[in-house]
């Protein structure tokens, strides 16, 4: 029997994720840097409960996104998960997709990823040496660019952090580094070139790259085989005239290499990576690029979100790493699964749908379904909001991704997939345990795809959903929410292989 | 219950949002005289 023709949707070939344990950049995240504005013995609180890069690494959650753990595993794993778990097993900061990286060479990158003069990251000359040294014997960042080896004494950095002028970089407290504002005439008047918003802005940059970086090692191409790349974290770039303007893919793609390459930022909130991918599967489609690197960044501004609950109860913070995460979009290779893109199979809330819960979950849910001839019943596993519940429930807003469960299965009823009754076995059959960090666009879903790649190609699953919200509200701009719903597919090439002898 | 009753909805964007709140309360005759769905993440 003639093999199945190569399918004219595209594939998502590989996915990278990564981590950076950055507990002394939390202080500058939104919510700790707005409470030491407010009471200065916030920051020392703050310090006494943020944990050690290898209590990061063992941290089950953080194994899980960087692919030691699978979300089953996980879910198995008995909590509270920051105390130590007995029969997590081995750990290790290399990955399956990606790595952890500690905040000592994660400064290093920070300081390649500025391109600006004057300087707007220093790092003091005895600690970039070391850190600089580990960056280039690293067997995948040191791609990130050239050395640059312009450092200043530690007493010039001193004197720059105390009159305020810059933001302190520590290493267990010691300085060892600092972030300026533009202070070019041009920069000098403008908050949105502030230090902790350029800082922002860097560490988006420099984790994204980081991600760029694994996924380009994971296929096994090289930079100069990318020929367009998207970014779809949330952070705005800009100056006054252009705060949000964007930038970002292009500067991922320069770090990393990508010279062939031109590229776009795509913003949704927390949906822009299913948009994103989306996009870029099309674009594919279109025949316009053969291979787009989707990527994003970490958020600066989500660092220590809901600290305050954690230093009230006397716990780690966890919420003390920044993640990025990056996909290979391309033509269909007969192995990876495949991004349905037929008409009406990508799930949208279109803004008239969104008077209505339940129509925006039919928007979502259901009608890509109808459209491939398919019922809930089809989807082995479904990824919405993938947040760490550990982190989620201390501060008193629940497990995000069952309250997610609990609507997906409220339409399979409402659509005759299943009985009433049989709510939880569903969720317990198509769901999984959130793991992601809080990191806004991190685990809106694209959080599973890494795992889905692997089930998928494997035969362990047939088809998988994707759903990603987007809070469109928090521009203060209009009332309504997003929503955003894909379906990844077994190849069939892969699935109608006769197994080998 | 609501009946006649003036009613303040906070709902959440990954839970019940404001919007099937009010549905709710409306539908039990309370006039609804603030509302607003928060994202928590």
């Amino acid at each position: 029997m003639a093999p199945p023709p190569m399918s004219a949707n595209p594939v998502i070939r590989t996915a990278s994720y990564c981590l950076v344990h950055a507990p002394e950049l939390v202080r500058y995240g939104s919510k700790p840097w707005r409470e030491t504005a407010k009471d200065a013995s916030f920051e020392r609180r703050l310090a006494e409960r943020l944990r050690g890069f290898e209590a990061a690494v063992a941290y089950p959650p953080n194994q899980t996104f960087i692919g030691n753990l699978s979300p089953e595993e996980l879910a198995a794993l008995p909590r509270p998960w920051h105390s130590g778990v007995v029969g997590a097993g081995p750990c290790s900061a290399s990955g399956r997709f990606g790595e952890i990286l500690p905040q000592d060479v994660f400064y290093a990158i920070l300081k390649q990823a500025d391109i600006l003069e004057p300087a707007l990251v220093e790092l003091s000359d005895a600690a970039h040496k070391g850190m600089l040294a580990a960056l280039q014997g690293h067997p995948v960042l040191s791609r990130l660019g050239a050395p640059n080896s312009r450092d200043v004494s530690a007493s010039k950095l001193r004197a720059e952090v105390q009159t305020g002028a810059a933001l302190a970089l520590e290493l267990s407290g010691e300085l060892v580094g600092c972030v300026r504002r533009d202070d070019r005439a041009e920069g000098r008047e403008d908050q949105n070139l502030d230090a902790r918003t350029l800082l922002e802005g860097l560490c988006a940059k420099a984790t994204a790259a980081m991600a760029l970086a694994w996924l380009l090692e994971r296929a096994g191409i090289d930079a100069q085989a990318i020929d367009f790349v998207i970014s779809c974290g949330e952070e705005a770039t800009g100056d006054r005239y252009q705060r949000g303007g964007g930038g970002l893919a292009k500067a991922v793609g320069e770090m990393c290499g990508c010279v062939n390459a031109s590229g776009m930022d795509i913003k949704n909130f927390c949906a822009a990576p299913a948009s994103a991918l989306i996009t870029a599967g099309a674009l594919v489609k279109a025949g316009l690029y053969e291979r787009i690197a989707v990527v994003a960044g970490g958020s600066l501004a989500k660092l220590g979100m809901k600290s305050e609950a954690f230093i009230e109860q006397g716990i780690p913070i966890l919420g003390d790493c920044l993640a990025a995460h990056a996909f290979l979009v391309t033509r269909d290779d007969g192995e990876s699964p495949v991004l349905h893109l037929e008409p009406h199979a990508v799930g949208t809330a279109t803004i008239g749908s969104s008077t209505s819960d339940e129509a925006v979950y039919r928007n979502l849910l259901l009608e890509p379904l109808a459209a491939l001839g398919l019922t809930m019943r089809d989807i082995d596993k479904f990824a919405p909001e993938l947040h760490n519940p550990e982190i989620m429930e201390h501060s008193g807003s629940g497990d995000v991704a069952h309250k997610n469960y609990r609507m997906i299965a409220a339409m399979a009823v409402l659509a005759g997939s299943i009985e009433k009754q049989e709510m939880e076995s569903f969720i317990e059959r198509v769901g999984m345990v959130g793991f992601a960090p809080t990191q806004g666009h991190i685990p809106s879903g694209v959080a599973y795809i890494g795992h889905a790649l692997e089930a998928l190609r494997s035969g362990r699953s047939r088809r998988v959903m994707i759903l990603s919200k987007a809070s469109l509200f928090l521009n203060r701009l209009t009332g309504l929410y997003d929503g955003v719903s894909f379906i990844l597919e077994a190849n069939p090439q892969l699935t109608n292989r006769p197994p080998e002898a | 219950m609501l009946k006649g009753k003036k009613v303040a909805v906070f709902g959440e964007r990954d839970d019940v949002t404001g919007l099937a709140i009010r549905h709710c309360v409306e539908a039990a005759g309370a006039e609804v005289v603030y509302e607003t769905t928060s994202c928590f993440v």
